[in-house]
C-alpha cells in the first residue's frame, strides 16, 4: 500500500527526518509514537502529500504519491489533523459533504449516494444530531468527530489520523477507536495513526512505530515492541508494562522519576541596595 | 397474512435520508425564490433608476424608449429624450449595477480565500494599484482618447493588474500561495503605491483634485462605452469563480483540509484570485474606488443565506447589482443643488453604521 524509500523529511535547512524505510501494507493499524517533537506530524504530512520530502521516495500502491492527482490522493487517503478551526458557520452536514468532493464530478451536485454516505459517517461518529448545527457552534470534541465523519464520507482506503482523539473524553476516544477497528477489521481500512496516548495504542494498534531523534527507533508488532525496555528508551522514563488479565492487551504504568529534575533555587534579591 | 417489513434500523435510515433530501430541496427552492425575487426587484430598480434624475421624464415615454431600441415598437421620436433615458440614464444603471454585482462577487471570494469576513475586493492592494495607474496618466499629462475611451480606466486597469501580479509574485514561497504572504504582500504593496501616489500629489499639485475625486469613485459621465470596456472582465471574473465555488467552499476550510480533501489548491487559489481581481480591476477601471460594498453585501447575505458558496456568490452579485443602483440614484439626487455626490462617499456613508449594526447583531456574531 505505501511504500517508503531513503525518506529524507525537513523544513528548509533542518532535517527532521533522516533515511526512513517502511512498508505499510493493506489493512494494517498502525500507531506511529514518539515524544514531542520527534517528527511524527511530519511524517504524516509527508505521506498525505502535504510536505515534499528533501530526499527518497513515497509510493502510494503502484504511483508515487506526488504524481497522484489530487482527486484521485484523495480518493485513497483522508486525513484528520490534530485540530479544526472553521470560520464560516457551514452546518455539520455541509461539512461532512465536503468529504464527498475527491468523488464528485464537475461542479459538485450532491447525489443520494453521497447523502446516504455522509449519514452514514454521521452516524459512525455518533454526530448524527449536529446535522443542521453550524460548526461554528458546536464544542472542540464535537468538531473534531463531525472532522471523522468527514474523513469517513470520502470513503478511502487508507484513514490517518494525526493526534485526532487527544481532545476527546475516555469514551469518545473509545467510541471513534471501535469504528476505526471494525472498518479496518471488515472492510480492510488501513489506519495510521500518531498518537501520544501509549494504553489507547496498546489496545487498538496492531503494530507501532516508534520515531525518536530523526528516524525509526523501532517498529513490529505491539505485542513485541510495547516492552518497557523500548518504551523506557523512547521516553526516557521508566515504564512498567503489564497485560490486562481480561481483554489481553498490554498496558503502561508510569513510574515516578528515579531521579527527580529540581530546579537550582536561586536566592531572590529582594529590594535594591 | 404475512407482512414483509424491513428491519427498524432501514426504516429509521431510509427515513433519515428522505427527510435530508427534502431539506436540501426546501434549500434549493428558497434559493431559487430568492435569486427570482432579487432579479424582479434589480429589473423594477433598472427601470426606477432610469426614470429618477434631474430632468423629468414620464414613464410611457421610458417604456417608448427602451422598446424602441430593442426593435419591439417603432424608434422613438424624440432625440432629447432619447438620448437622456437610453445613452446617459439607462447607461448608467446598467453600470452601476455591473459594477456593483463584480464588486460583491470579489468580496465574497477574498473572504472566502483569505478566511476573513473582514476582507473585501480591496484587501491585496488591486485598489491602490489602479489609483496609482490613473495618478501616474494624470500626472504625465496623457490625454486623447482610446477606442472612444479616455485613457484613465486603461491607466486603472494595468495599475491593478500590475500590484495584483507584484502581490502573487511576492507571497510566492517554494511555488505556493500561503494565505498570511499574501495579506502581508498586499499591505507592502499597497503601502508603497500609496507612497508613491502622496509622492505625485505633492510634486503635481495640479493633478491633486483629479486624483482625489477618481479616487473617491463616481459614475458621472459613464456610458455605454464603459460598459463594454467592463463586460469582458466581469464575465470572465464571474465565470471563473462560479466554476470553482464548490472548491471555495472547502478552500474556506483552510489549506490543509483543503489538500487532504482533493483541492489542488494553489492552482485553484490562483484562479480563484485571478476571477476577482478580474472583477476588481474592471470595476475599479470605471468608476474609480467605491467601498464597502464588497465588505457588506457579502457579509449580509452569508448571515441571511449562510456561507455555502455556490449560493452566495449568486445572491451576492445580484444584492451587490441593487445596492450599487440605488445607491447611485442617492448620489445623483440627493444634493438639492443638483450637485452630484460621489457614490464612493454614498457607499462609506450608509455602509459604515450598517455594517457596524452587522457586527453588533446577535446573528453574525457566530462567524466571529
Amino acid at each position: 500500500m505505501i511504500r517508503v524509500r531513503g525518506l529524507d523529511l525537513g523544513y528548509g535547512d533542518r532535517l527532521v527526518l533522516r533515511g526512513l524505510d517502511f512498508r505499510v501494507h493493506r489493512g494494517e493499524f498502525l500507531g506511529i509514537l514518539g515524544p514531542n517533537g520527534s517528527g511524527k506530524s511530519t511524517l504524516l504530512h509527508a505521506l498525505s502529500g502535504l510536505l515534499a520530502p528533501q530526499g527518497g521516495t513515497i509510493e502510494v500502491g503502484e504511483q508515487r504519491l506526488e504524481a497522484l492527482p489530487s482527486r484521485l490522493r484523495a480518493q485513497i487517503l483522508a486525513v484528520v489533523p490534530q485540530t479544526t478551526e472553521v470560520r464560516f458557520p457551514f452546518t455539520c452536514l455541509e461539512i461532512v459533504l465536503m468529504g464527498r468532493y475527491p468523488r464528485q464530478r464537475g461542479l459538485g451536485t450532491v447525489t443520494d449516494e453521497d447523502l446516504v454516505w455522509a449519514l452514514r459517517s454521521m452516524r459512525r461518529t455518533t454526530t448524527t444530531h449536529l446535522k443542521e448545527r453550524p460548526i461554528t457552534e458546536i464544542s472542540g470534541g464535537e468538531c473534531q468527530r463531525v472532522v471523522i465523519a468527514r474523513a469517513l464520507a470520502q470513503d478511502p482506503e487508507m484513514l490517518f489520523l494525526d493526534e485526532a482523539t487527544s481532545s476527546l473524553d475516555v469514551r469518545k476516544k473509545l467510541e471513534i477507536f471501535e469504528v476505526l477497528q471494525n472498518l479496518n477489521e471488515t472492510r480492510g481500512l488501513t489506519v495510521l495513526c500518531a498518537m501520544h496516548d501509549l494504553n489507547l495504542a496498546a489496545l487498538y494498534c496492531r503494530r507501532l512505530m516508534f520515531v525518536k531523534d530523526g528516524r525509526i527507533a523501532h517498529d513490529g508488532p505491539t505485542d513485541r515492541v510495547f516492552t518497557p525496555e523500548i518504551l523506557g528508551e523512547v521516553y526516557e522514563t521508566p515504564m512498567e508494562v503489564q497485560w490486562h488479565p481480561s481483554h489481553h492487551r498490554p498496558f503502561a504504568v508510569m513510574v515516578p522519576l528515579a531521579a527527580p529534575v529540581r530546579e537550582e533555587e536561586e536566592p531572590l534579591e529582594v529590594g535594591g541596595k | 397474512m404475512k407482512v414483509t417489513s424491513l428491519p427498524a434500523v432501514e426504516i429509521d435510515r431510509t427515513l433519515e435520508l428522505a427527510e435530508a433530501r427534502s431539506r436540501r430541496q426546501a434549500g434549493r427552492r428558497r434559493f431559487a425564490a430568492a435569486c427570482l425575487a432579487l432579479g424582479l426587484g434589480l429589473a423594477v430598480s433598472v427601470i426606477l433608476g432610469t426614470g429618477i434624475g434631474r430632468m423629468p421624464v414620464g414613464w410611457g415615454t421610458i417604456a417608448a424608449v427602451l422598446l424602441g431600441k430593442l426593435g419591439l415598437a417603432a424608434p422613438a421620436v424624440d432625440r432629447t429624450q432619447e438620448v437622456v433615458i437610453w445613452g446617459i440614464r439607462l447607461s448608467r444603471v446598467v453600470l452601476s449595477g455591473l459594477v456593483g454585482a463584480s464588486l460583491a462577487t470579489a468580496g465574497v471570494v477574498f473572504q472566502g480565500l483569505l478566511m476573513n469576513p473582514l476582507a473585501d475586493p480591496f484587501t491585496i492592494g488591486v485598489s491602490t494599484g489602479a489609483a496609482f495607474g490613473v495618478a501616474l496618466l494624470v500626472m504625465l499629462g496623457v490625454g486623447g482618447s482610446f477606442l472612444g475611451l479616455s485613457p484613465l480606466p486603461l491607466g486603472a486597469l494595468v495599475g491593478a493588474l500590475g500590484a495584483m501580479g507584484a502581490v502573487l509574485v511576492l507571497s510566492r514561497e517554494s511555488g505556493r500561495i500561503r494565505k498570511e504572504s499574501l495579506i502581508l504582500a498586499g499591505i507592502v504593496v499597497s503601502t508603497f503605491l500609496s507612497a508613491l501616489i502622496s509622492l505625485i500629489k505633492s510634486l503635481d499639485e495640479e493633478s491633486l483634485s483629479a486624483i482625489v475625486f477618481w479616487i473617491m469613485g463616481s459614475f458621472s459621465g459613464r456610458g455605454w462605452i464603459h460598459v463594454g470596456f467592463l463586460l469582458p472582465y466581469a464575465a470572465a471574473g464571474f465565470a471563473l469563480t462560479a466554476w470553482h465555488a464548490r472548491e471555495l467552499d472547502i478552500l474556506a476550510l483552510g489549506e490543509e483540509p483543503s489538500h487532504h480533501l482533493g483541492v489542488s489548491v494553489s492552482r485553484v487559489r490562483f484562479r480563484l484570485l485571478l476571477g476577482s481581481s478580474l472583477l476588481t480591476a474592471g470595476a475599479v477601471a470605471v468608476s474609480g474606488v467605491i467601498g464597502f460594498v464588497g465588505l457588506v453585501v457579502p457579509h449580509l447575505v452569508r448571515v441571511l443565506a449562510g456561507p455555502s458558496h455556490g449560493r452566495l456568490l449568486w445572491l451576492s452579485a445580484l444584492t451587490g447589482a441593487l445596492t450599487m443602483i440605488w445607491a447611485d440614484v442617492l448620489a445623483r439626487v440627493l444634493l438639492a443643488s443638483g450637485q452630484e455626490l460621489p457614490v464612493g462617499v454614498v457607499t462609506a456613508i450608509l455602509g459604515g453604521p450598517f455594517f457596524f449594526y452587522l457586527l453588533k447583531s446577535r446573528r453574525s456574531r457566530g462567524i466571529w
